[in-house]
């Protein structure tokens, strides 16, 4: 890409994925020192407090809930299905970019990829973390769940029913969360050599030590390393797009009108891209500049994630004129009904706004003026989470308060404890993404290291 | 393990080199002058290296295809015998080997197998984990890990002799020239 720059016109020359006056040195130093410091910044403590309390409130709702039933949260008949599910679906969505990152951005060979990719990858599994919270707790006593969310032969004799798309859930959302852990530990056994051989500290050096396995970058570990890389890549890809679309069946097997449409997986797995970018973007933007970054995660970066948050959010708006055009084009005047009170119904105005943040607002990202200001586009980034929690709560909610007989209608509304358990779960998500980001190198270093002229090798007569 | 010290407590001997193209060229001549024990140590993976010295590809696709594979029997059969030997519930009349829903359990049973498999085999493969390796001894050697790249002629090269290979590993350009301990 870099080369291909040299014959352009200055002004269409794009940022480099990383800043000039790096070398292998320099980018190890500036990346391997925040986890290696023996400080602790007062602004990451300050946060981590913040965050810790909100974990603390989720052990709160949490021990509630468990003492109590589920009869604290809001949900009720006809909204059997609330809270637990959109936010299950919105961290689970949010969890997508990274490995889209990681993954899919690996196989089409793009290098603005490498130094976001790790923390990405992170985020991934934290918010993983968080989704899983939701239907494991909405069950209600968790330890008593697992005869029928897992085979395994039980006193009872029973099984789950492998017909339902609840059990793809938690095979796709499980296997998602392993293979996502092994995915980011692998990328990060190279690195972890990296700590053990710099740390000062005996202890840090055998903490480091022990994880990186006795990695020695020997040219046969590389090889076996690549390959691995690139098969957990081509495994990932598939995965990603499988976990949403699994995520989408939930609603989309059932006949209920607003869920019971072909358009789902596709619009659901877009959306999850968009929020997933949101996200990235609502982390790096204040990431890269307290850690002091910018060189490593350039305006290259933030553009280009700016663009896949523009692609993808114009799929999701697709996706809503579609679930418009399918209401209509039915005939069914149930479809009509939904579509109706959907839009002008009680919870019109929830429509409203997640219309006007996801098709209306994300407009502004065609400006490149506006894709590479980073103030404005980390509110964007937010308001785009803002929008696709609302995303979620317009399907599940307008679809269920109202169904098929005016004789079960019924509002929804969310407790306190609903609330609770979600900016708990933030929280939660924030409390590790900081751990993570203290203690483990936030950016891959070798790959970084491989974008370097240094490590270019000319090949002579060797051919490929 | 350690009742008698070996004829010679040597490993091999290292050359370290300023840059991937150094190493590359240092490892075309090394195999060329007839060495064969050799292994290559760098910072960042860089694909010739394998090529020229090993000369061999792992067989791990081949374990991930059979890992994936059995993955999706696994799931499938799992399935099939839950749903249609053990516990058999009948739904609305619908087949109970109603095949096309047990594909995404398969699908993803599948991945997982198989991802695990390359994430296993590669860290097995490599030898891994292994707390101890003679280059560790050298003090340099902990720039491997960030930005010097270093070439190690074995001792158990049948044309290994410790001064000659140093000699030699002097004249591919080597920024220096180490003994490794055992």
């Amino acid at each position: 890409m870099a080369d291909l720059n040299i014959h352009r016109p200055m002004a269409l020359q794009e940022t480099p994925v990383i800043l000039p006056g790096h070398d292998f040195e320099t980018v190890t130093e500036t990346i391997s020192e925040v986890p290696l410091s023996r400080r602790f910044p007062l602004g990451w403590v300050g946060f981590l407090l913040v965050a810790l309390a909100g974990a603390g409130m989720l052990q709160m709702a949490l021990g509630y809930l468990v003492l109590k039933g589920i009869g604290i949260w809001g949900n009720n008949v006809p909204v059997g299905w609330a809270f637990d599910i959109i936010n299950f679906v919105w961290w689970i969505g949010i969890g997508h970019a990274g490995t889209l990152i990681s993954a899919i951005l690996l196989l089409f060979k793009q290098q603005w990829r490498m130094s976001i990719s790790r923390f990405a990858e992170a985020m991934t599994i934290f918010a993983v973390v968080c989704a899983a919270i939701f239907p494991v707790f909405h069950t209600g006593r968790p330890w008593l769940a697992a005869y029928w969310l897992f085979p395994y032969p039980n006193a009872m004799g029973l099984w789950p029913q492998f017909k339902s798309p609840l059990i793809w859930d938690v095979f796709a959302v499980s296997t998602y969360a392993t293979v996502s852990v092994v995915f980011w530990y692998v990328g990060l056994i190279p690195d972890l050599a990296t700590m053990r051989d710099r740390a000062v500290s005996k202890t840090k050096a055998v903490i480091y030590g022990v994880f990186a396995l006795g990695w020695r970058g020997s040219a046969r570990h590389w090889h076996r390393y690549e390959v691995a890389t690139l098969i957990l890549a081509g495994l990932s890809t598939p995965l990603v797009l499988s976990v949403h679309t699994v995520v989408s069946f939930d609603f989309a097997v059932s006949l209920i009108p607003g869920w019971h449409a072909t358009i789902f997986p596709p619009y659901f797995v877009a959306g999850a891209i968009y929020s997933g970018f949101a996200m990235v973007l609502s982390l790096a933007i204040p990431v890269r500049r307290f850690y002091g970054m910018e060189s490593l995660i350039t305006m290259r970066h933030i553009d280009n994630m700016a663009k896949v948050m523009l692609a993808t959010g114009l799929i999701v708006g697709y996706g809503y004129m579609m679930e418009a055009f399918f209401a209509w084009y039915s005939a069914s005047p149930h479809e009509r009904f939904m579509m109706w009170n959907r839009m002008f119904g009680p919870y019109g105005w929830s429509y409203w706004t997640l219309i006007t943040i996801n098709v209306v607002m994300v407009q502004l990202l065609w400006l490149k003026r506006v894709r590479t200001n980073t103030v404005l586009l980390f509110i964007m980034s937010i308001f785009v989470n803002i929008g696709m929690w609302l995303e979620r709560f317009v399907i599940i909610v307008t679809s269920l308060n109202r169904d098929f007989l005016p004789s079960s209608w019924g509002m929804y509304y969310p407790t306190i404890w609903d609330f609770m358990t979600f900016f708990g779960t933030i929280g939660l998500f924030l409390t590790l993404f900081l751990l993570f980001l203290r203690f483990v190198p936030m950016i891959s270093i070798f790959e970084v290291k491989t974008l370097l002229p240094q490590s270019k090798v000319k090949g002579d007569h060797h051919a490929h | 393990m350690h009742t008698e010290a070996p004829a010679t407590p040597l490993h091999g001997v290292m050359a370290e080199y300023e840059s991937g193209q150094a190493l590359v060229e240092a490892a075309r001549k090394t195999m060329a002058h007839g060495y064969r024990k050799v292994e290559a140590y760098t910072p960042v993976p860089i694909e010739e290296l394998n090529d020229i010295i090993h000369k061999e590809r792992t067989i791990l696709p081949k374990l991930v295809l059979g890992g994936g594979l059995t993955g999706m029997a696994t799931g499938f059969a799992l399935q099939y015998w839950a749903s249609v030997i053990e516990y058999p519930m009948n739904v609305g009349g619908r087949p109970q080997a109603s095949w096309t829903a047990f594909i995404v359990p398969s699908y993803e049973l599948t991945i997982l197998f198989a991802a695990l498999t390359a994430a296993i085999g590669m860290i097995l493969l490599s030898g891994l984990p292994a707390p101890y390796h003679p280059v560790f001894n050298v003090e340099r050697f902990s720039m491997a890990s960030s930005d010097k790249f270093f070439l190690v002629i074995e001792r158990g090269d049948a044309k290994f002799d410790r001064h000659s290979a140093s000699e030699f590993l002097r004249t591919t350009g080597a920024k220096g020239v180490y003994d490794v301990v055992e």
